[in-house]
């Protein structure tokens, strides 16, 4: 609420970013945070408890409830149980989450840097199948350059990659007017079978065989793993710098700042002069930059080699992340690293419980609808709180 | 010249050179290609129709050639004179022209069912014109509904699983309407109770949707495939207006959903513009506080409005499972949903506007698969983006001409 | 009906908005309400209008006490508003805005569109206050769309009419009609609740005058006894200044030249219409005006926000006609726009950071792309206590502050870069009367200073308090400058569209 004045009216106050960079620090957030995710474990728990097969053949062979119960929570265990080795309970299991987060947390970052400009970039799906594509050719075609040159080689083919994905609907918005969630979602679909139907050509596909999977990424082009054994590569590495880039290029630098001034009032950023079309182009070709990274390192990193489908979802996941985190780039990394280890964890319980890891996704998508709605997690815990209302935080159809 | 003029100018030239592009294509790629040769479109289903059409046979290059004519005359019209807020109107009638050059070169030496094709266009436009009813609904009373998407998803789910295990279509119906409902009430309860930020609500939503219906696939129905086999909709011929030629077999020897969705556009289309109920929903999402002093109940307006809407897109969701295809599977709304967004913009917050642009995708759908049957030097993966390209460039072409209810995004705060 | 209400309190997060308010208004009265902006006017009508409940106190409507949940529940009572800001769907004709909530339906629950017309129809002939029931409002000029308001509250039988700053948005001749219909509903007997912040008009259409100060009641006296500067004594606290101190101008050169300057909006209407003016360094040239007669697109082409469509534009010589809005930010021109949450800042934005909005890449706040982040702050530091805006830091976000800072910040902004035009429209909206004092006094220093000012205002007592040459613009056309003093009658009928000389002369007769 604004203060009473004479001025009131019944539009809402826009809840501001440097308004969520303090909240998100100090207590009441934090702990609005910590609950959003201990409810959407509930619900998750709710869910595998009523799809377990133990748990159904109870029921239906008339046992009971406590029976029902019973193989109920067993089976929650055995999940949650799996999950937390899976993320945390072993060198491999650190080594996974990394391996994650490298992804999360780039592909947090697409969506973190144009939410600085007002923009929902849901297009990460398509500038991780970009980045991957360019990345992925260069890795393999180009032959006899020294890892030096050939690995920067391609990563700057990812990035450049991602960067045309993300400068298409930068473009139609700031000259049409063209949804930015539109367009970047009729990218993803549009680039899904692009990758496809690439993979199918001599271009990419491996020769002789008739599946769409590209031809490996050349060793000179893999990032390289320092820890032997384990897949974590120096993909983590980079996705921290590129964070420190972005954490100086939204923050410190002038660009950041007209991103800013351009996402919470454009008109205001027009009257000091400054270019709101341009801030636009910018933001989406950023956000498609960091996304086409992404794609980058999963191909040149874990996955050597393009199959279709790689990118499944890594859009969604960017937007969790940079949801959870806040639209901060602290927030995104570190809700990278945690959504990283909901992912290994995720992927260890359905290899050991047969849990599907789908289920990762709906408790992902839950702690966002409880970071989204505080007041939603307040009504849950009977929290009571200073400051009512969700932040606003995305532009409509007329912006 | 002034600069508004100078700018008008450019936008008048930038539009003209789009549609003299256009005829490049079938005057230089497509006309050369078929010479000699003759395409032939049906225009007659061979299901037991009372008078049936000869099919219509053309010989490719001449007609391609005409084609190409008439699309450079539209550019040089557009060069001659500024056609202002009617030039993207042109652009597309260009494109139209060209995809019919496009049909007439495909079609050389072979037979292209038109029958097929439209009513393919009106079946692939069920789910799109309930989405974008859904989405009609909820704006016009203030909620932007992104979720329409993850109703889709929840609705063919609950639609497929209630045909399976009741045995009845009708069953899977209602599971789709109480599936999409309850999405919209969540939806509802996000934004409007909660005031979280509209966008992200949908959008989390459909993330929910997408990871609820997938774990539950994976858990249950690929364990129980009798729960994933529904009993779905036939194709039923209304009597005597079946009869009609052409008309008739493409619209009235359709599946249930298809008549269902015709009629709800005409109701909603009345109901929203024509009746008090309409005009309160239309006010609360123009300007909410004005509703509120007259005594009008703003969130109630706005939950309603929001959970019929889900009810609307749960109908579109059952289409995937009782109509289109045989069982349900991960993902297969394939973005239709957002597509239906667009529907709705294009069609500018109206049913009947809504239904005219799910037509365009529909079509863009159908051509694409009638395109797959024939032999086209196109590989069919890329075909099959047609839908979403077509969206991006409609969407595109709206240029600032939208006109969004007033209110629509913003949560209502009481003073 | 005779409405008491007693004791009202309103409490909101850190404010009382509302302190054991007492207000009685008797049958057939007119009541003024005064108060500066903040002062607690419109918290007190929401509050009688069912928008929101008081903490304590009661509301008695002749005699009995009410509570009133919505608004649904005050008009039951017959209790009416016409809102500042209008609560009319633009997009709704006239008939469908006054029948919104209770409407004629047919059997099937068809809205009744001839019925509703004949209801507006009727209500319009009755109260003599005529309008089109098929027009749509977004179509009509603010005095019509002020006219439906009315007739909206008439047609749910309002007893008790309030009118929030009703004369906020009409011309001199416009209030005059609306003061004309007031004393209709009185003569029937209804009784109205007038607010407004400017003294003159309580005066000529007010029985009593009911003053509030930071939420509390300071007293009511009868307007006819009272005496202008005893309600401004009684509504700020203190004794108020009502002139501005200012020596006799010295203009130099001409620093803003306009030759036939046209501004078209897209869909080609002419908004300003071939508008030749000068400003000379050292002079404030006010253009006063009804609001809509084209003085924010002209404001808006002059200051690089909108295309110019034919003229051209001189600013100190240099031919800045199309300039960009960067070029002419940085070329000395200085704007505070009328608008200031919508253009003038960054709500989310802290104060330090709006200080350098439309400077943020300038050498002296930022080293190639890194912003200075210690020279900034020490420039709100000295800023705000240069040009006295309060906050708790330089770090505050602009939208936690009060108008009147708000504004100051602006002007901080502007004043702080080399300029040589400052272009100030309505700079004293809406905000406290300290702050009015402060910024008037700091435009007249600007102009000392050698700055040309060019003032848009629709407050004819600002127009008559600093500027030096006077312009009125109507319909798109700019009438004179005049030399000052002019009187404020004549400023009035020029406002209203009558010709210069004929309004002096009338004047004079």
């Amino acid at each position: 609420m604004s203060a009473p004045t004479d001025e009131m009216t019944s539009t809402p106050q826009r809840s501001t970013w440097s308004a969520r960079v303090v909240a998100t620090v100090t207590g009441a957030d934090a702990r609005l945070t910590a609950l959003a995710f201990v409810a959407a474990f509930l619900f998750g728990a709710v869910l595998l408890a009523v799809s377990d097969a133990d748990a159904i053949a109870a029921l239906e062979a008339g046992e009971g409830p406590a029976a029902f119960l019973g193989a109920a929570l067993s089976a929650v265990g055995r999940g949650y149980t799996a999950l937390l080795v899976g993320a945390f309970g072993s060198g491999g299991a650190v080594s996974e989450t990394l391996v994650a987060a490298t992804v999360l947390i780039l592909t947090g970052l697409a969506v973190t840097i144009p939410l600085r400009a007002g923009l929902f970039n849901i297009g990460g799906e398509g500038q991780v199948v970009a980045g991957g594509l360019a990345g992925g050719y260069v890795g393999f075609a180009v032959e006899g350059l020294p890892l030096l040159v050939h690995l920067p080689l391609a990563l700057a083919a990812a990035m450049a990659g991602g960067a045309l994905v993300g400068w298409i609907p930068g473009v139609l918005k700031a000259r049409t007017g063209a949804h930015e969630v539109i367009s970047t979602i009729m990218l993803n679909n549009t680039l899904t079978f692009v990758a496809i139907w690439l993979l199918t050509t001599s271009l990419f596909q491996i020769p002789g065989r008739s599946d769409p999977i590209s031809r490996s990424i050349l060793d000179t082009a893999r990032l390289p793993r320092p820890f032997g054994g384990l897949r974590v590569d120096v993909g983590i590495v980079l996705a921290v710098i590129i964070a420190g880039v972005v954490l100086w290029l939204l923050d410190r630098s002038t660009v950041g700042f007209e991103l800013g001034a351009v996402g919470s009032n454009p008109s205001a950023a027009t009257a000091a002069g400054m270019d709101v079309a341009g801030a636009t182009v910018r933001g989406m070709t950023f956000a498609g930059i960091a996304g086409g990274l992404a794609g980058g390192a999963l191909i040149l990193g874990v996955q050597g080699r393009i199959t279709p489908g790689f990118s499944s979802g890594l859009g969604f996941d960017g937007i969790t992340v940079a949801l959870l985190g806040r639209g901060t780039v602290g927030g995104t990394v570190a809700a990278g690293l945690l959504l990283g280890a909901l992912k290994a964890g995720g992927r260890a319980m359905q290899a050991r419980s047969g849990t599907s890891l789908d289920l990762v996704v709906v408790v992902q998508a839950l702690i966002i609808v409880f970071v989204a709605a505080p007041g939603l997690v307040r009504a849950l815990f009977r929290v009571r709180s200073e400051g009512a209302s969700g932040t606003q935080i995305s532009q409509g159809w007329g912006a | 010249m002034n600069p508004l003029e100078r700018a008008a100018r450019r936008r008048q030239l930038r539009f003209a050179l789009v549609t003299l592009v256009l005829a490049v294509v079938p005057a230089f790629l497509l006309a050369p290609d078929g010479a000699g040769q003759r395409a032939t479109f049906v225009l007659a289903d061979a299901r037991g129709e009372r008078v049936v059409l000869e099919p219509l046979q053309v010989a490719v290059t001449p007609t391609v050639v005409t084609l190409a004519v008439l699309i450079a005359l539209l550019g040089a019209l557009q060069l001659a004179r500024d056609l202002g807020r009617r030039a993207p109107v042109a652009v597309g009638a260009a494109a139209g022209l060209l995809v019919l050059a496009v049909l007439v070169w495909a079609g050389a030496g072979e037979s292209v069912s038109v029958v097929a094709l439209l009513r393919g266009t009106l079946f692939a436009a069920v789910p799109i014109a309930f989405g974008a009813m859904a989405g009609v609904l909820s704006e016009r009373a203030g909620v932007i509904n992104i979720a329409i998407e993850g109703q889709f998803l929840g609705g063919a789910f609950a639609a497929a699983v209630l045909a399976s295990v009741v045995g009845s279509a009708w069953a899977g119906l209602l599971g789709g309407v109480v599936a999409g409902a309850l999405i919209g009430v969540l939806l509802a309860l996000l934004t409007i109770r909660y005031q979280a930020d509209q966008i992200v609500s949908g959008v989390v939503l459909i993330v929910l949707a997408t990871g609820v219906t997938s774990f539950l696939t994976s858990q249950l129905l690929s364990v129980n495939p009798d729960w994933n086999s529904p009993v779905r909709f036939q194709a039923t011929a209304v009597p005597v207006l079946g009869d009609i030629p052409l008309l008739g077999s493409i619209v009235f020897r359709q599946t249930m959903l298809v008549y269902l969705m015709l009629i709800t556009v005409v109701v909603l289309q009345f109901a929203l513009f024509r009746t008090r109920w309409g005009l309160r929903l239309r006010s609360v999402g123009e300007h909410p506080a004005a509703a509120d002093t007259v005594g009008i109940d703003v969130l109630r307006t706005r939950f309603r409005a929001v959970v019929l809407g889900g009810v609307l897109a749960g109908v579109g969701g059952s289409w995937f499972t009782l109509e289109a295809a045989s069982q349900f599977a991960k993902e297969m709304t394939a973005g239709r949903g957002f597509i239906a967004l667009a529907a709705m913009l294009v069609g500018r917050f109206s049913p009947v506007g809504a239904l005219s642009a799910a037509l365009l995708f529909g079509f863009s759908d159908a051509l694409a698969t009638a395109l797959q049957r024939l032999p086209v030097p196109l590989p069919s993966t890329l075909l099959r983006t047609a839908p979403y390209v077509v969206t991006l460039l409609v969407v595109a072409g709206l240029i600032g001409r939208l006109r969004v209810p007033a209110a629509d995004g913003k949560p209502y705060v009481k003073a | 009906m005779r409405l008491e209400l007693r004791g009202i309190t309103k409490r909101y997060p850190g404010v009382v908005a509302n302190d054991a308010v007492d207000l009685t208004v008797e049958p057939g009265e007119v009541h003024g309400l005064l108060g500066e902006n903040g002062a607690g006017k419109s918290t007190l009508m929401n509050v009688l209008y069912g928008l929101t409940q008081p903490d304590e106190g009661s509301i008695l409507v002749d005699g009995v006490e009410r509570q009133f949940a919505d608004p649904g529940d005050a008009i039951a009572a017959g209790i009416g508003m016409v809102h500042q800001h209008f609560m009319l769907v633009p997009v709704f004709t006239v008939a469908e805005n006054i029948t919104l909530g209770m409407e004629p339906t047919d059997r099937f629950g068809r809205y009744d569109r001839r019925a509703a017309n004949a209801t507006v129809t009727e209500l319009a002939e009755r109260f003599g206050l005529p309008v089109d029931p098929d027009a749509l409002v977004g179509d009509l000029p603010v005095g019509l769309q002020q006219r439906v308001e009315i007739l909206k509250a008439l047609a749910r039988d309002a007893r008790l009419l309030i009118l929030d700053e009703p004369t906020a948005v009409l011309t001199p001749q416009e209030a005059d009609g609306l003061f004309e219909s007031i004393r209709g509903f009185q003569a029937a007997g209804r009784s109205v609740i007038f607010i407004s912040h400017k003294l003159r008009e309580h005066h000529e259409i007010a029985d009593r005058i009911t003053v509030l100060r930071r939420g509390r009641t300071i007293g009511t006296v009868d307007a006819s006894t009272s005496e202008p500067q005893q309600l401004a004594d009684m509504m700020v606290g203190r004794p108020v200044i009502l002139t501005v101190d200012r020596a006799p101008a010295r203009p130099g050169d001409v620093v803003l030249e306009l030759d036939g300057v046209s501004v078209e909006a897209p869909d080609g209407r002419l908004l300003v219409d071939r508008v030749d003016l000068d400003v000379h360094a050292g002079e404030i040239v006010a253009i006063a005006g009804v609001e809509g007669n084209g003085q924010t697109p002209l404001v808006e082409a002059l200051t690089g926000l909108r295309p110019v469509t034919a003229g051209t534009v001189t600013l100190a010589g240099r031919d800045v006609t199309g300039a960009d809005r960067r070029t002419l930010l940085r070329g000395g021109v200085g704007h505070i726009p009328e608008d200031r949450n919508e253009h003038g800042l960054v709500g989310g934005f802290t104060i330090r950071d709006n200080l350098v909005l439309n400077l943020w890449d300038d050498e002296r706040f930022a080293h190639g792309r890194t912003r200075r982040r210690d020279v900034i702050d020490e420039h709100a530091t000295r800023m705000m206590d240069e040009f006295d805006v309060r906050a708790p830091s330089t770090t505050t976000t602009a939208d936690a502050l009060s108008g009147g800072n708000q504004q100051k910040v602006i002007v901080a902004r502007e004043f702080a870069r080399p300029i040589e035009l400052l272009v100030a429209a309505q700079p004293t909206r809406g905000i406290d009367v300290g702050s009015i004092e402060y910024i008037h006094g700091r435009l007249v220093a600007k102009r000392d200073a050698g700055v040309g000012v060019l003032l848009v205002s629709s407050e004819l007592d600002e127009v008559t308090a600093l500027a030096d040459r006077i312009a009125v613009m109507f319909r798109g056309h700019l009438v004179g400058p005049f030399p000052a003093p002019l009187a404020k009658e004549v400023i009035g009928l020029m406002m209203a569209g009558v010709d210069p000389a004929e309004a002096m002369a009338g004047e004079a007769a």
